[in-house]
């Protein structure tokens, strides 16, 4: 049955009402419009569905919503503030870093969480960290590029 | 069949799909010119039906003229300056919305970011078979050449008549037109404003040599990219319209299978719920995906299934269940290749094997459909809007003007989005709802009820010359396909046949169809040749080559890997292939290292030459090289379906691998930018190399011969 719950996303708190084991992913898409979160394989296996819940990149396709109540969810459509892309968004247009860029969002979730934690990572890192994450079109190099990239840019905005 | 470069070419691929009939433009002059407003228009036309309307070619007509039937390309210059080309073709991560752009922009002496292009819509965009084959660029530049080059003609004239002075003298730069003589200038917009002047254009050779590009050329970005990083793009799936219901098609539980029972009362029974049957199409319709969901696990049915073939014996079966002789659709016979084998110094024969992959675009198959007055609106992510047009219109029994097909830039295809599934399950739905219904396939749907690359057998005949000519090659493939076929080699006897074999799976297009499979069995071959003539495999390669593009691009990508390589380590070893299909020439070097201990085989590094003729855009050339390398990096390693009873076992990616961010070697990849020669397509040649130059390393580092794909389902495991 559906339950009437409280969620926050991008700063923002809504009220929903949906069955408590419904994932997450489909409360952003087809509630609040948030389309950007992708569905890629509704089993955790692609990485295309990656938000920030807490602040650490999640599958929103195997979060139940009645479990993210407590905690701010962050999507792609809140990383750009004022106009101004998140430097992981910029470092990807830099990089060209996508083909049909349908996993794009979840590459740019991904390496969001990957770089709040390892400021600088080596390229190990983050294969080790974005293996979850699929890119059919084999976009790889460039990503991992894109990302190398941002944590130059996060540095220099960061001093 | 015709000839081209002095090669014999065989007929359309038949998992390409065969192209629909020309159609007629639905767009009248009164109604495109509604559409943009006021401005000038040039539209590239088939040379037949240009003449067919008694149209000087090249005149411009400025009155009372219809827009032409036969259309494949158009261009409107608008009042405010605003350029828009249309195409029939759809983005899907090839990026030619960018090199198309690039490309009207240069001809038409306007700034890159003045350009849109309205791409895949059935009713805006001029008819097109569809987006495969790697034809995009090889026609499109040419056409967006002409039309671009004719709208900068005309914009001259009228700035020629409004200043009275000859055109000659006049220059088009910079989105205006200037008079160095006196040093006016009118933007084109300016020139545009009040008129509509439409002009008709034959199809015929680009205007501006590659060596004079501007635009076209660079390695520009991506158009659109902010809306792909900030996640506003709205792909199909993402799309969503006022009262849209979810849909969902009840499945059966293996091909073939039958319904005998059925109750949908549970379903019925759900509030907002629109249950349809007909035939074995069990669907619903309901206000969210969940309810959707709820309601077909609510119906119960029983079924009728057939005996299948299974994955396990797939390969005997192809070649017990092929068709007569008489039916092949490819044969081509130089000398004797018999008598070639019976002469010669070694003899090899081999036979390979190739398994059905999946093209498993991260899109999964989606469409929203949505009926007003009698007509069907369909959004789709699909490489063939018009094909899916005209078999919604028959399903429906309406008009095909009364369909409009939309493509939104899609979340990839590599062919394996020609068909109109979703759209027919979504307009079904819609149909019967009465309100717009939006389908998105399952990951396990995709997996299972789109379609496979076909799995193919081939098997090699071949004999070589003490000093390591060819001397004869025997070389039949079965089911797989044609593409590719063809021996690039000089062997005076040469056997070549394409036997066909009906489908087992669902099977049709995948970037680069049985190019793969047929390089595979040939370069693979070609190794174990070189070795049985003990000569360098670069060296026996040249010696039975003259096509000297070939050669460059061998040259190419061996001097940037360093061929010949010493080993320097245990389980290390290298390969090489090369090959050509679809106007382009690829050569790929690969180092591969095996770990005896746990098994592990990983490809460590791959240098890539291809050569395309003139580069339009380098940058985007080179995210389609890479990633055509890492593509071709899962079906060459690992990527199988399997199946038994009509079901596949693997529909999912922890079952089904696909390449991950640990599967990348570092990878060089050469580009040869030919200015003299037209540009061909790029989105699928240069996949087919990388298999065969694996396997070759794999042979390289272990002695063991792998002949079929993928590579480690022989006892070994990839890294």
């Amino acid at each position: 049955m559906a339950k009437l719950m409280e969620i926050e996303v991008n700063g923002k708190r809504y009220a929903v009402n949906y069955p408590p084991d419904t994932p997450l992913l489909h409360v952003l898409r087809d509630e609040l419009g948030l389309t950007g979160t992708k569905y890629g394989c509704g089993e955790g296996q692609c990485g295309a569905c990656t938000v920030l819940l807490g602040g650490a990149p999640r599958r929103s396709c195997q979060i139940p919503v009645s479990a993210v109540a407590a905690k701010p969810i962050t999507t792609i459509e809140g990383l750009e503030k004022e106009g101004k892309l998140h430097p992981v968004q910029q470092a990807f247009l830099d990089a060209g870093a996508f083909q049909c860029a349908y996993c794009t969002s979840g590459m740019v979730m991904s390496s969001v969480g990957l770089l709040q934690t390892n400021a600088n990572p080596k390229q190990e890192e983050i294969v080790q960290f974005l293996q979850g994450n699929i890119c059919r079109c084999g976009t790889y190099p460039r990503i991992i590029e894109a990302v190398k990239h941002a944590a130059k840019l996060m540095q220099g905005s960061a001093r | 069949m015709k000839t081209i470069q002095g090669k014999f070419v065989a007929e359309p691929e038949r998992f390409e799909f065969s192209a629909a009939p020309m159609h007629q433009f639905e767009l009248q002059r009164r109604d495109f010119f509604k559409i943009l407003g006021a401005g000038i228009a040039v539209f590239v036309v088939a040379k037949e039906a240009l003449a067919a309307q008694e149209t000087a070619p090249g005149s411009p007509s400025f009155h009372n003229e219809e827009p032409p039937r036969e259309i494949s390309s158009w261009l409107h210059v608008g009042e405010d300056g605003t350029v828009t080309g249309f195409t029939g073709k759809a983005e899907m991560g090839q990026n030619i919305r960018t090199s198309i752009s690039q490309t009207i922009a240069d001809e038409l002496r306007v700034p890159f970011e003045s350009v849109r292009l309205v791409m895949a819509d059935t009713t805006l965009t001029p008819f097109d078979a569809g987006t495969f084959g790697s034809r995009t660029t090889p026609t499109m530049t040419p056409q967006f050449r002409r039309v671009a080059e004719a709208a900068r003609n005309l914009l001259i004239g009228v700035a020629a008549k409004e200043w009275n002075v000859a055109p000659e003298g006049l220059v088009a730069a910079d989105a205006k037109v200037a008079d160095p003589s006196s040093n006016r200038s009118l933007t084109y917009g300016e020139l545009a404003r009040g008129k509509s002047l439409a002009q008709n254009l034959p199809a015929e050779d680009p205007v501006t040599p590659a060596t004079e590009w501007k635009v076209a050329g660079k390695p520009l970005p991506k158009v659109e990219g902010r809306a792909f990083v900030t996640g506003s793009h709205q792909y199909t799936s993402d799309i969503r319209l006022k009262g849209m219901l979810y849909g969902k098609v009840l499945r059966p539980p293996s091909f073939g299978a039958t319904l005998t029972s059925y109750d949908d009362s549970a379903a019925k029974a759900m509030s907002g719920v629109t249950v349809v049957r007909g035939g074995d199409f069990v669907g619903v319709a309901a206000p969210s995906a969940h309810e959707a969901q709820k309601a077909i696990d609510s119906i119960r049915t029983q079924w009728k299934e057939m005996p299948q073939v299974s994955s396990k014996e797939i390969f005997s079966y192809l070649i017990k269940n092929a068709e007569p002789t008489s039916n092949e659709r490819f044969r081509h016979e130089e000398g004797s290749a018999e008598q070639g084998l019976s002469s010669a110094a070694h003899r090899l024969d081999a036979t390979y094997n190739v398994a059905y992959i999946a093209h498993a675009p991260l899109e999964p198959r989606a469409a929203v459909a949505q009926w007003a007055d009698g007509k069907l609106t369909v959004w789709t992510g699909t490489q063939r809007p018009f094909a899916n047009r005209d078999e919604l219109a028959s399903i429906f029994h309406i008009r095909e003007s009364s369909v409009r097909v939309i493509v939104p830039d899609t979340g990839a295809a590599y062919g394996g989005k020609h068909t109109s599934d979703a759209a027919i399950e979504a307009a079904r739905l819609a149909h019967a709802a009465g309100k717009p219904v939006k389908v998105v396939w399952t990951r396990e749907e995709e997996f299972t009820w789109a379609y496979f690359r076909p799995a193919g057998v081939i098997e090699v005949k071949s004999g070589v010359a003490a000093d390591g000519r060819l001397t004869a090659w025997e070389f039949h493939n079965y089911h797989s396909g044609m593409s590719g076929i063809e021996t690039p080699y000089d062997v005076a006897n040469q056997l070549t046949q394409y036997h066909q074999v009906p489908l087992v799976l669902r099977s049709g297009s995948y970037r680069g169809l049985a190019a793969t499979a047929n390089h595979f069995a040939r370069e693979t071959h070609m190794d174990a040749l070189a070795r049985l003539v003990k000569m360098d495999q670069l060296e026996f390669r040249m010696k039975n080559l003259s096509d000297a593009r070939m050669r460059a691009v061998l040259e190419a990508a061996t001097k940037s890997f360093g061929w010949p390589r010493k080993k320097t380590q245990e389980g290390q070893g290298f390969g090489l292939a090369c090959g050509f299909e679809k106007g382009s020439y690829v050569a790929t070097c690969a180092e591969l290292a095996v770990d005896r201990s746990s098994g592990n085989a990983r490809v460590v590094r791959v240098a890539e030459a291809f050569e395309c003729g003139a580069i339009v855009n380098p940058d985007g050339l080179r995210n389609q090289v890479v990633g055509a390398i890492i593509q071709g990096l899962g079906g060459a390693l690992f990527e199988a379906i399997e199946f038994e009873n009509g079901r596949i076992k693997n529909p999912h990616f922890a079952t089904y691998r696909v390449p991950r961010f640990r599967d990348v070697p570092e990878i060089e990849a050469i580009l040869l930018d030919r200015k003299d020669i037209p540009s061909a397509g790029a989105g699928e040649t240069p996949i087919m190399a990388i298999a065969p130059a694996a396997g070759n390393a794999f042979f390289d580092a272990t002695g063991t011969r792998l002949n079929d794909l993928p590579l480690v389902s022989n006892g070994l495991r990839a890294a």
